[in-house]
């Protein structure tokens, strides 16, 4: 899978999530430059991101990222395991 | 619904609901679970106000009487705490004290009431214990009262036997939300470790919908009815075509399915529900496995009306609504066929058509999880119910025999006797209460305890009225409080009626006694007001009708220049 095709997704899950239609991602984005993405929708991001990928992240990895490309390669690492 | 749909909710329009005031206190982070509340809200058309106290505020919120609690001044106020917690305080005490945890922390929480009821009128919703096996003992836990396994479930007992006295006090069963979905789907450690969250994303939803659907109980807000196709609903096959003989049920074929789901509708009809079927069938034919199978559970004395024909089902239910006289949102209706529950759907506005799986063995798991049957009263009325609603489809028999209405009433021989509030009484006015939606003047909702509170209360003169007639006792159907205003006036704080006796006199003759009671007390006036709700239209004239006068947004009238209003019902 490439990255892009993760941050598709993950751009189809924030547009759910955080109730914003215009919901745009790249690798640097952060989370504050999100409207709807905050500390409460975070939690539900991730546990749909889980489902989404059939991954599981570890404690020290949910609110350890500091951008969206983050994310990515530690979805991309949990895919190819 | 997912947590995500219930937050979408709490963006719309809640201005034409009724408020409710929740307080929700926690000892673990609590926000998901508030929203989804609010969430339910909205689909249960309740706007609901809630206080949600800052992490792990639960004594102090109670405790302090100055608290943002009590300012808040909720109607109901919830009370969640975790089991992680609880198991963190019993690994940290001495092995003396894990004999007596469970009991402890029952005076624990008996002191949190004493607090909470001395300050402020509210209920209380407290979540009992979602089990933990720490597997300290294994299977063992069971023989060693000291373990964490015995005191929790020892403590849900407990809980159990203090709800069951203390009328104020709910119990949200979380234990038993657990126990449906898993403890894996329940709890995420590393959203736990996180965020303090104990309740994963995808349970928050379930439990916050159990703690509405309570509210709405609480709020009169229940279902009464149950109505049941039969073919391939209560037993397998189709009784015009296959005959008695060969339907399924018992031991014949997946006939287990069908008869373990009727041992589930009987149980609910001895606890209250109303049971009617609407068939698609010939009378005698639908009647048939009633009467004669040998392995048929319910009965044709169960069911309350039978309606049996070619008719399509919207008409008929339509029909049954007219006779049992309740609203068609307190109705279910149970139909293996989609097309019906389809045109039900769509022509009966109200009445709730769950979508029973094609598999009838998961039609009770299915059920199950729909939590229908709701309800914060039980009496011994209840089981009784049934019996009532039958005697009155032979009344509506009889009716129709007469022209003059007069005559008919008078044929009757009703007789009511009146009393004034007392221990036997006190569960069904309470039940009354929190039931009555439509003929309820004020729609104030008393609990058991209330109910006892103004019985011993010398500001209050308390009536009840129960109705029989030739064709049989339909109990208690009305309750009146009336309260001292100064020397002279009587306020009449509670005016409810069943509407199982609508039309026949009741009202005059319970006006009747108002008045006597007034003037026996030395009361010139007595004074009436009517709150308007959604439901209650049917007596926004009812004083006005009465004869009351209107005085400054309430209804007035004289005592001394009142004549009784004529009626053919006579105190027992």
């Amino acid at each position: 899978m490439q990255k892009s095709d993760i941050i598709a997704k993950l751009v189809e899950i924030g547009i759910d999530i955080f109730d914003n239609e215009d919901v745009e991602l790249t690798e640097t984005t952060t989370a504050d430059e999100v409207e709807g993405w905050d500390s409460l929708t975070h939690i539900q991001f991730v546990v749909e991101i889980e489902k989404a990928f059939k991954i599981r992240f570890a404690s020290r990895e949910i609110q350890g990222w500091k951008n969206v490309g983050e994310m990515v390669d530690t979805i991309l690492s949990k895919i190819n395991e | 619904m997912e947590l995500r749909d219930l937050k979408k909710n709490l963006k719309k329009d809640f201005s034409r609901f009724k408020k409710i005031k929740l307080a929700f206190l926690a000892d673990t982070a609590s926000q998901f679970i508030v929203q989804a509340i609010k969430g339910w809200g909205y689909e249960f058309s309740y706007d609901l106000d809630i206080f949600e106290a800052d992490f792990n505020q639960i004594e102090r919120q109670i405790l302090d009487s100055t608290s943002e609690l009590y300012e808040h001044e909720p109607e109901v106020t919830i009370v969640f705490e975790s089991s992680h917690k609880l198991l963190y305080k019993f690994n940290k005490l001495p092995s003396a004290k894990k004999e007596s945890f469970a009991q402890d922390r029952i005076d624990q929480l008996e002191m949190y009431l004493q607090a909470l009821s001395s300050k402020m009128k509210t209920k209380v919703i407290y979540f009992n214990i979602a089990e933990i096996d720490d597997n300290v003992f294994g299977n063992h836990s069971n023989k060693v009262s000291s373990s964490f396994v015995f005191q929790v479930r020892k403590l849900n007992y407990l809980l159990m036997e203090k709800a069951s006295q203390a009328a104020n006090l709910y119990i949200c069963d979380l234990s038993s939300v657990q126990n449906r979905y898993g403890k894996e789907r329940s709890f995420s450690p590393s959203i736990y470790v996180n965020t303090e969250m104990i309740l994963s994303v995808d349970i928050v939803p379930k439990v916050a919908f159990n703690v509405v659907n309570m509210l709405a109980a609480m709020n009169g807000k229940i279902k009464k009815c149950l109505i049941l196709d039969l073919d391939n609903t209560l037993w397998g096959g189709v009784i015009g075509d296959d005959g008695i003989e060969n339907i399924q049920l018992g031991m014949l074929g997946i006939g287990k399915a069908f008869t373990e789901f009727q041992l589930w509708i009987k149980a609910l009809q001895q606890r209250g529900i109303i049971l009617a079927v609407c068939s698609k069938n010939d009378e005698d034919k639908a009647k048939a496995p009633f009467e004669k199978h040998p392995d048929m559970v319910l009965k044709l004395d169960d069911i309350a009306v039978f309606v049996a024909n070619w008719e399509n089902k919207a008409d008929n239910i339509r029909k049954i609504q007219r006779i049992l006289n309740i609203g068609f949102d307190s109705m279910v209706f149970l139909d293996d066929n989609p097309f019906e529950r389809n045109m039900v759907r769509a022509n009966v506005e109200g009445v709730l058509v769950p979508e029973l799986p094609e598999d009838p063995a998961e039609y009770l798991e299915y059920l199950y999880t729909l939590n229908l049957f709701e309800t914060t009263s039980f009496s011994g009325e209840d089981t009784e119910r049934t019996k009532l609603y039958q005697v009155e489809a032979e009344r509506v028999t009889f009716h129709q025999k007469f022209t003059d209405e007069n005559e008919f009433l008078k044929s009757l021989d009703m007789l009511s006797d009146v009393q004034p509030f007392n221990s036997f009484n006190t569960p069904r006015v309470a039940q009354l209460s929190q039931r009555s939606n439509q003929f309820n003047l004020r729609t104030v909702r008393y609990t058991e305890d209330d109910i006892k509170r103004v019985a011993e209360d010398n500001n209050y003169y308390t009536l009840t009225f129960t109705l029989e007639d030739k064709f049989g006792d339909n109990g208690l159907i009305s309750a009146i409080i009336l309260q001292q205003e100064d020397n002279t006036t009587l306020f009449i704080d509670t005016w409810f009626m069943s509407c199982r006796v609508l039309k026949r006199g009741m009202e005059n003759f319970i006006l009747n006694t108002i008045i006597e009671t007034a003037k026996n007390n030395g009361y010139s006036k007595v004074k009436g007001e009517y709150i308007p709700t959604e439901k209650n239209g049917m007596v926004k004239d009812h004083y006005k009708n009465l004869g009351f006068e209107q005085e400054e947004g309430f209804w007035v009238i004289n005592t001394e220049k009142y004549e009784n209003k004529p009626c053919y019902i006579s105190k027992k």
